[in-house]
């Protein structure tokens, strides 16, 4: 039963995970839950960056630029929840919702 | 340890399926704290260990604290229970499907995906852990993106001072 973890056992994870947040951001009409499912795509393929480091070992060592590259998603990520949520605070304001079916005018 | 990565990618998966089921967006909060728990833990698994670290501090910390912060803030409400219509949920489905599909195709057809996990030598001493080479990484060959990230950080700031005004003069 003990196989062996192969990198297609982490990709498929990942896709896996990926593929549930994209099911989150059509399915669901509340804003902010929308916006957690976007998180949720982007850990996912933090994953696939850390595997592929991980598989990539060079001189005994896993290749350090992939955790470098999602260090910089992670910054990006925190940047980008705290603008999100400002916006969706001033679209609260202003329209007392946060349904996306509700936030139309600009639809036509 | 193939044990623990099939417990921690179902901890994960689980989490995030109940991010998208969960109606009440606490309750969704807090599976996505499970689904990052379980993904941090895949990779310290993976030998990250600085980046499952920070994983949990500042996706499972911050970013979750400042969203159940909103959360509460906003005073959102459970949706209501109206059915949804059928045919977004038949879309979502049928994107899901056959983004796995996809994924599933790719991963059978590569070569690449077939690798077992390759063994890392150990080296003892100062200057050895991975906190350490990362860092060192970050401010020599990756000091231009850092300095970048910086600007974005500030940016982002400003941007979220002037978001949350009450009224722009």
């Amino acid at each position: 039963m003990e196989t062996a973890l192969t990198l297609n056992h982490f990709l498929f994870v990942s896709g896996v995970l990926f593929a549930i947040g994209l099911a989150g951001v059509l399915v669901r009409r509340n804003l902010i839950i929308i916006f957690m499912c976007l998180e949720l795509m982007l850990a996912a393929a933090n994953l696939t960056l850390v595997a592929f480091s991980r598989f990539n070992v060079q001189d005994g060592q896993p290749n350090y630029d992939g955790q470098i590259l999602l260090f910089f998603i992670i910054t990006v990520a925190a940047a980008e929840v705290a603008v999100g949520l400002a916006i969706i605070v001033a679209l609260f304001r202003t329209k007392e919702t946060t349904d996306v079916t509700k936030v139309n005018s600009m639809k036509y | 340890m193939s044990f623990l990565f099939y417990l921690f990618s179902a901890l994960a998966l689980m989490g995030g399926i109940g991010v998208v089921v969960n109606r009440n967006p606490v309750s969704a909060a807090f599976s996505m704290v499970i689904s990052f728990l379980g993904l941090a833990a895949l990779f310290i698994q993976l030998d990250a260990f600085l980046v499952g670290i920070l994983q949990i501090l500042v996706y499972a910390g911050a970013i979750m604290v400042l969203f159940l912060f909103i959360i509460m803030l906003l005073d959102v409400r459970e949706e209501e229970k109206r059915r949804r219509p059928i045919v977004n949920i038949i879309g979502a489905g049928g994107v899901i499907v056959g983004f796995i599909a996809l994924v599933i195709s790719v991963l059978l057809r590569s070569d690449v995906g077939k690798a077992t996990i390759p063994t890392l030598t150990e080296v003892e001493g100062p200057g050895t852990s991975d906190v350490h080479r990362i860092g060192e990484l970050l401010f020599s060959t990756y000091w231009f993106p850092v300095q970048i990230v910086g600007v974005l950080l500030l940016v982002a700031t400003v941007g979220v001072v002037v978001l949350s005004k009450k009224e722009l003069k």
